[in-house]
C-alpha cells in the first residue's frame, strides 16, 4: 500500500509511486560530533558524503530513480542518457546547498522530479529549500518531501511548494490528507498563493 | 485597537479546530510526546513542573475591556483564579489541564484572541512600547505595522520551524521603551529626511544564556519593505542557524559567528530577490490597519484641572501615586496611568480574576475600554482625564492596584521561576517578595528613586536580568538554589549588559545584598543621580567591596 500523497491542483489523494529512491551506502568514516550530536558542516562547506560512498551507490539500471545530489553531480555524465529520457530525479538533504545543484544542472526543469529528505520533522530548512526551488530557480515539476514527514507539517510544506508527500511509514496517508486543508485563508503570500491577503481581498475596516 | 474581520476570525477558528484534533490525537496515543511538543508549544502550552502552563497572546500588549474580562473568566473557570502577565506582554495561566486547553482557545476566539506562536521555534508575539499612540515623545505609532507583522508572521509557512524562537519588537519613540536592541529583530521607526516613515533595523539581540545587544543591519528601510526584509533575515537564519545545539541556535549566535558585515551581505543578497515581492506592504493596507488605531475621541480639555490640583496638595498618598504611576500624554488634560501589579510581598505580574474584572471595568469607565500590558508586567490605562484620576485611584487602591512604586525598587521584573517553570534553576518570586519586604517603606523607596531590579530563575532570562540595573540570576550549584548578582545593565537607547559582581548568594542573603548595593549608592550618589548612573560613573568595585565585606569587619 502506497503512503504517498500527491497534489493535483487543489485536490490531493493517495497515489501509487512510480519512482524508486536510491540511498547512499552507510558511511565508514567516523561522524564528527559536537556535544554528542552530529555537526552539520554547511557553514564551513565541508562534504558530508565521501567519494567512496558516491562510487558505491547502486543505481538500478532501469526505471525511474531519485538519486542523491552528490551522486547526481559526480556521476552525471554516465546518467546523461537516462536524464534525457526523464528517468532521473534528484534528492537533497536539508543541509545541502542548492547552488551546488544549480551549478551542475542550471535548468532544473530538465528534471521531472526533485525530492528533499527531512531527517527530523522539526527541521524547517525544508520550507526554505522548497520556496527557493520554486521562486528563485523556477522549478515547476514534482517536488516531494520524504523522511520524517508527518501530517501536521503538510500545510506548511504545501505552501512552500511541495506537491507530493511520502508520509512516514508508520502513519496513515489517508488520515493525513485532511491536514493539507487546516486553513482556508492564508495571511501571507507564499509559493502556492503568492499574493498576501491584503492583495486578494478588499478588506474593509 | 485592531478589530477582526471575517478573515481574521476564520483563521483563529480554524486554529482551534486544528489544535483540538491535534490534542485529541495526542491523548489517544496517535501522536508521541516529541511530535506533539512543537504543536502544543506553538499554541502556547508548556508542560510545567506541576501542571501545564498556557501562554495567551496579547499582540503588542493591547487589550480591550471585553478581552480582559474574558481572561478573568477563563482564569476563574479553568485555573485557580489568577494569571501572570509576562515580560512579553502576554498572559500566562499556571494551572490549566491539557484536556481543557482546546476549550480555552475556543473561548479566547470568541473575543478575537488566541495563543498562536506564543512559544515554540517560530516568530513570537510582536512587542512594543506600552505608551504607543499616546506618548508625547512618539514619532510614529508603530502599532499598525505591528499588526501587519502579526498577520504576516501567523503560520508563515517558510518560518514555521526555525532553529529557535524568534522575537520582533517595534518602537516609534525617541526614548526606546520596547528594548529593540534585545530582540532578534528590532524595528525602530523614524521620519527620514524626506519626511517619510522609515525603519532602522536591528538584528541579533537577545537576552537568555548569552545576552547580546543587537547590531544595526540597515539604517534606513522604507516601511513598505518591512515584511520582505524580515523574510530575507529569517531565511538566512532558517537555512544557516545552528540546529545541533539549542543554546547556540538563536540568530544572535549566527550574527556573531559570521560577523554583522557578512550576515548583512547575505541578507541583502537575499533581499535583492525579495524586494518588491507581493508581500510588500501597500499604502491601502497600511491605511486600512492604521484606521483601527486612530486617535481616540478625545475631549478638548484645558491643561489643568482645578480639582486635581487641589487634591494633589491636600492628599499626599494620592500625590505619591501620581508621581510614580501617572505619565504624560500627548493630549492636554489626559494622562496615562500604570496600575501596579507589584504590591509588596506578592508575585510580580500576577493578577487575580477579580482584579482583571476590576481593571476591565476601570478601562471601560475611564479609558475608552482599552488597556495595555507593559513588558515591566503592569497594566496601563492610556487615556484617562485629569479630572478622573482621583476617582480612578480610589477604585484602583480598593483593588490592590495602586502601589505607588512604578519605576522604583519594588517594581521588580520577575519570571515565574522555580515555583512553576520546569526550566528554572531557582525560585524567583520569593526573592522578589523578600526584597519588596526589605524595602517596604515608601519614603525610603522614593528617596532611592528610579531603579530597575530584574530577576530570572535561569539563564534563559525571561526576567531580563542582564539588562536590569541590578540583575539577579538563579543558578544551580550542587543541586541547591543560588543567586548571581550583576549591576550596570540597562534597557533603552543606551542599553548595556550588567556585570556580575562576584560569587553567588543563598536566597536568604539576597535582601541584605540588595541593601548593601543601595547603601553604596546612597553614600556615593551626586545630586539627582540615579543608581544606574552612579554605577556607570564608579564601576562595580565599590559596590562589590561593600557586598563582600564580612559582617563586623572594618566598615
Amino acid at each position: 500500500m502506497s503512503n504517498l500523497i500527491k497534489l493535483n491542483g487543489h485536490t490531493a489523494s493517495v497515489a501509487e509511486d512510480e519512482w524508486l529512491l536510491v540511498s547512499l551506502p552507510a558511511s565508514e568514516a567516523e561522524e564528527r560530533k559536537q556535544a554528542g550530536k552530529v555537526v552539520l558542516f554547511k557553514l564551513t562547506g565541508e562534504n558530508t558524503v565521501t567519494n567512496k560512498q558516491i562510487a558505491n551507490t547502486v543505481i538500478p539500471t532501469t526505471g525511474k530513480v531519485i538519486v542523491p545530489l552528490s551522486v547526481f553531480i559526480a556521476r552525471k555524465a554516465v546518467l546523461q542518457a537516462r536524464i534525457s529520457k526523464g528517468e532521473i530525479g534528484v534528492w537533497l538533504s536539508t543541509h545541502e546547498v542548492l547552488e551546488h545543484l544549480i551549478k551542475s544542472q542550471p535548468d532544473l526543469n530538465g528534471l521531472p522530479m526533485m525530492a528533499i529528505h527531512v531527517e527530523r520533522f522539526a527541521d524547517g530548512r525544508i520550507f526554505s529549500l522548497g520556496t527557493l526551488l520554486r521562486t528563485r530557480y523556477g522549478y515547476q515539476n514534482e517536488l516531494r518531501a520524504f523522511g520524517d514527514v508527518l501530517r501536521d507539517q503538510l500545510y506548511f510544506l504545501k505552501r512552500s511548494g511541495f506537491t507530493s508527500f511520502q508520509i512516514r511509514a508508520d502513519r496513515s496517508a489517508e488520515d493525513a490528507l485532511a491536514s493539507l486543508n487546516d486553513f482556508s485563508v492564508p495571511y501571507q503570500g507564499a509559493v502556492d498563493e503568492p499574493q498576501p491577503v491584503f492583495q486578494r481581498y478588499n478588506r474593509a475596516v | 485597537m485592531y478589530k477582526y474581520d471575517e478573515i481574521d476570525q476564520t483563521i483563529v477558528d480554524e486554529r482551534v479546530a486544528q489544535y483540538r484534533d491535534q490534542t485529541r490525537r495526542f491523548l489517544a496515543g496517535e501522536l508521541t510526546e516529541d511530535e506533539f511538543r512543537p504543536l502544543r508549544l506553538q499554541n502556547g502550552l508548556y508542560i510545567q513542573r506541576y501542571a501545564p502552563m498556557l501562554r495567551i497572546a496579547v499582540p503588542y500588549g493591547m487589550l480591550s475591556s471585553k478581552q480582559l474580562h474574558k481572561l478573568g473568566d477563563i482564569a476563574s473557570k479553568y485555573d485557580k483564579g489568577y494569571g501572570h502577565f509576562s515580560t512579553r506582554q502576554n498572559l500566562q495561566l499556571n494551572w490549566p489541564t491539557v484536556e481543557d486547553s482546546p476549550d480555552i482557545l475556543a473561548e479566547l476566539a470568541t473575543v478575537e484572541m488566541h495563543a498562536i506562536q506564543t512559544s515554540g521555534n517560530c516568530i513570537r508575539n510582536i512587542t512594543t512600547d506600552q505608551f504607543a499612540g499616546v506618548a508625547p515623545d512618539e514619532i510614529i505609532d508603530p502599532r499598525a505595522i505591528a499588526e501587519i507583522l502579526r498577520q504576516w508572521s501567523t503560520f508563515h509557512p517558510e518560518f514555521a520551524l526555525l532553529p529557535r524562537k524568534f522575537k520582533i519588537a517595534v518602537s516609534g519613540t525617541k526614548h526606546d521603551r520596547a528594548v529593540v536592541q534585545a530582540h532578534d529583530i528590532g524595528m525602530e521607526f523614524y521620519t527620514d529626511a524626506q519626511g517619510k516613515m522609515a525603519i532602522r533595523v536591528w538584528v541579533g539581540g537577545g537576552l537568555g544564556r548569552t545576552p547580546i545587544l543587537g547590531s544595526v543591519i540597515r539604517e534606513h528601510l522604507e516601511w513598505q519593505h518591512a515584511l520582505t526584509y524580515c523574510e530575507a533575515i529569517i531565511r538566512v537564519y532558517n537555512l544557516h542557524g545552528r540546529r545541533d545545539n539549542i543554546y547556540k541556535a538563536r540568530v544572535k549566535i549566527l550574527v556573531k559567528a559570521l560577523g554583522i558585515d557578512e550576515f548583512k551581505k547575505q541578507v541583502e543578497a537575499e533581499w535583492a530577490h525579495l524586494k518588491g515581492a507581493p508581500n510588500t506592504i501597500t499604502e491601502t493596507e497600511l491605511t486600512r490597519v492604521s484606521q483601527h488605531f486612530e486617535t481616540m475621541p478625545y475631549e478638548t480639555l484645558p491643561r489643568h484641572d482645578a480639582g486635581f490640583d487641589t487634591t494633589l496638595v491636600s492628599n499626599p498618598a494620592f500625590a505619591a501615586w501620581v508621581k510614580r504611576c501617572v505619565h504624560p500624554h500627548k493630549m492636554a488634560g489626559y494622562r496615562a496611568v500604570t496600575l501596579s501589579l507589584k504590591p509588596h510581598g506578592k508575585a510580580p505580574g500576577d493578577a487575580s480574576s477579580k482584579q482583571m474584572w476590576a481593571v476591565a471595568d476601570l478601562a471601560e469607565q475611564y479609558s475608552f475600554a482599552e488597556l495595555r500590558v507593559s513588558h515591566e508586567q503592569n497594566l496601563i490605562l492610556a487615556d484617562v482625564k485629569l479630572a478622573d484620576l482621583f476617582a480612578l485611584w480610589e477604585k484602583a487602591r480598593a483593588n490592590g492596584l495602586a502601589t505607588p512604586n512604578i519605576g522604583l525598587l519594588t517594581d521588580i521584573i520577575c519570571c515565574p521561576g522555580g515555583d512553576f517553570c520546569s526550566l528554572a534553576n531557582a525560585k524567583s518570586i520569593p526573592i522578589a517578595e523578600a526584597i519588596q519586604m526589605q524595602f517596604d517603606n515608601l519614603d525610603y523607596l522614593h528617596d532611592i528613586g528610579d531603579i530597575e531590579i530584574n530577576i530570572s530563575g535561569c539563564m534563559n532570562g525571561c526576567g531580563h536580568h542582564s539588562v536590569g540595573h541590578i540583575g539577579i540570576l538563579g543558578v544551580d550549584k550542587d543541586s541547591s538554589e543560588w543567586y548571581q548578582v550583576s549591576i550596570g545593565g540597562k534597557q533603552g537607547n543606551d542599553a548595556s549588559l550588567g556585570t556580575v559582581i562576584g560569587p553567588s548568594f543563598a536566597a536568604e542573603e539576597m535582601p541584605r545584598v540588595i541593601q548593601k548595593l543601595i547603601d553604596v549608592y546612597i553614600a556615593e550618589r551626586m545630586p539627582e543621580e540615579h543608581f544606574i548612573d552612579t554605577v556607570r560613573r564608579l564601576g562595580i568595585a565599590p559596590f562589590k567591596a561593600n557586598v563582600y565585606t564580612k559582617e563586623g569587619a572594618a566598615a
